[in-house]
């Protein structure tokens, strides 16, 4: 696996620059659903990010909270939209 | 652990094709400059690089002998669950900006506002 491991330390960093502009895009905004799409964004390249890491680590520990990630970042995100629709999240 | 030199090669290219479309996908969300074209951009390549990402680790584990089924379970819910959160941020944005939103069809496209640069 020399190849796997000169790759791997690359990609986490491509993930985490790519975390980096989808978190200045957040700060920036300018509307809400910029700044819900850039959360969403986040999440998702957290989610690839930890499935790295437990590549590199050779341990299947963060497959679970990738998993939980998935999970509540898509409510978050839907409860975010849902918001903005209606004005109320539980109608 | 003792693997050969393809699946190496595989896993690689994989990983190296999944962090560039979420890089691609990153910098569009930053660079671009509608929301309705920042939403194009990491949607479908978020997706693809998580993608690629889950499939080079089932095909790590599952060369270690310890593959599981998670790694496709996080694949099908972001399959499953990012058309569905794209299109209810779209359905947000239209209902805070109504200029989002397409054209009544049923009005004529003379009366709709904005038609005389768009027909012709």
């Amino acid at each position: 696996m020399n190849v796997l491991n000169t790759v791997l330390p690359w990609a986490i960093g491509a993930f985490a620059v790519s975390m980096l502009l989808a978190l200045a895009r957040m700060l920036r905004g300018p509307g809400l659903p910029d700044r819900i799409l850039a959360l969403d964004t986040l999440y998702i390249n957290s989610m690839a990010l930890l499935i790295l890491v437990g590549i590199r680590f050779d341990t299947e520990l963060f497959f679970e909270a990738a998993l939980v990630i998935a999970m509540l970042g898509f409510v978050g995100t839907i409860a975010l939209s849902k918001y903005l629709m209606r004005g109320d999240i539980v109608e | 652990m003792n693997a050969p030199v393809w699946l190496d090669l595989l896993l690689s290219a994989l990983i190296v094709v999944g962090s560039f479309f979420a890089l691609v996908g990153s910098i569009g969300l930053v660079k671009l400059s509608d929301f309705l074209k920042r939403l194009h951009g990491p949607t479908k390549a978020s997706t693809l690089g998580v993608g690629c990402v889950l499939l080079a680790s089932v095909g790590y584990f599952g060369a270690a002998g310890t593959a599981t089924l998670h790694e496709l379970l996080v694949s099908l819910f972001v399959f499953l669950t990012a058309p569905v959160s794209a299109h209810l941020l779209v359905k947000a944005a239209m209902s805070l900006d109504g200029r989002l939103a397409p054209p009544d069809p049923a009005v004529e496209p003379a009366a709709r506002p904005g038609a005389t640069e768009r027909s012709g």
